[in-house]
């Protein structure tokens, strides 16, 4: 799995901005992940307490917000959400149409952190 | 005690690797070379689509590839069989290649004296999907045997990728897989991705891949002489 490339790439941006915002400690940290993405949360956290460790982020909570698949149908404009589940068989539930967009469910980014 | 600070990031997690794709695209247009991202599961027909590839296409393009296996040099063994330049990379236990490890193979190789790179990336439908390797079209497979629930359970792969090709296709009528579901499926996640389906073993349908392949090298050095 790529848990681990990813977590070495939160670390060193959280540190980058606790350092530039004068922190002494990070103590949470935001990160907004689309559903789409297959990262597992618990994974993530168990690998940044590892290279955290003798940092100012070590023992920093990852809150981790998933956000939803968003479809917007290229017909009548309606915006939708579809579960994980359901991406076999769906249509957009205003005008039935099988032709849309993918607007949210591949976000990658951290939100924010709080730092003392 | 200290105050308590929220502070607003907005990062992207890999900004790093999208920064390091992004100057990988540059030194490619620099030197009129087209990269594709070839992603499969293990075992669904990279290194024989590559062969077909190159076999139907060396005698107009000058290619190149990028073997991204776990740790062997077979394929890479298979692709300098067929007379052109091949990179191993060794990556070990990992499971998806990404921008960095790109640079390192394409600093090993002449660009000047190449129209087309080929990353054959590791075999896996998951983590290659999260990662720019600077490539400018990425391609996946997926092979009749597989199955055609796949895109139900990896929907992030088959919603990036900007063609899919549908392998052994000798196997219709034997496995339990329908094209048409398999398609509806995928449309939905993907309305832009263009479907070809081919046969590696008998070389069905191979002509309409490089017929894509060739026609997307031309729209992009069009625009890179631009």
């Amino acid at each position: 799995m790529h848990e681990l490339a990813v977590t070495e790439s939160i670390l060193k941006i959280v540190l980058k901005h606790a350092e530039t915002n004068g922190a002494e400690k990070v103590l949470t940290i935001g990160l907004t992940i689309g559903e789409l993405s297959e990262l597992v949360g618990d994974c993530i956290q168990h690998y940044f307490d590892y290279l955290s460790k003798d940092t100012i982020a070590e023992g920093a909570k990852l809150d981790i917000e998933r956000s939803p698949i968003i479809f917007q149908c290229n017909d009548c404009k309606n915006t939708f959400p579809v579960s994980l589940r359901d991406t076999k068989d769906f249509a957009c539930p205003a005008c039935g149409s099988i032709k849309f967009a993918l607007i949210s469910g591949r976000e990658f980014y951290i939100k924010d952190i709080t730092i003392s | 005690m200290a105050d308590i600070r929220l502070i607003e990031i907005k990062e992207e997690i890999l900004s790093d690797n999208k920064d390091l794709a992004d100057e990988i695209r540059d030194t490619l247009r620099m030197n009129t070379v087209f990269m594709l991202n070839l992603m499969a599961s293990p075992g669904g027909g990279k290194t024989s689509l590559i062969v077909n590839t190159i076999r139907n296409m060396k005698g107009a393009h000058r290619i190149g590839v990028i073997e991204g296996d776990i740790d062997s040099m077979v394929d890479s063994e298979k692709v300098v069989k067929e007379g052109v330049p091949a990179v191993q990379l060794k990556t070990g236990g990992f499971c998806h290649l990404d921008a960095s490890m790109i640079k390192m193979a394409l600093d090993e190789m002449d660009l000047k004296n190449l129209d087309l790179v080929i990353i054959e990336n590791i075999g896996n439908l998951v983590c290659p999907a999260e990662f720019d390797t600077g490539a400018h079209k990425k391609a996946m497979i997926l092979s009749v045997p597989e199955g055609d629930d796949k895109p139900l359970k990896y929907p992030l792969m088959f919603s990036i990728c900007d063609v899919l090709v549908v392998n052994k296709i000798d196997y219709l009528g034997i496995a339990d897989f329908d094209m048409e579901v398999l398609k509806e499926r995928v449309y939905r996640l993907n309305p832009e991705i263009k479907i070809i389906e081919v046969s590696c073993k008998t070389g069905e349908g191979i002509e309409k891949w490089t017929r894509w392949l060739t026609d997307e090298i031309k729209t992009y050095l069009h625009s890179a002489a631009l």
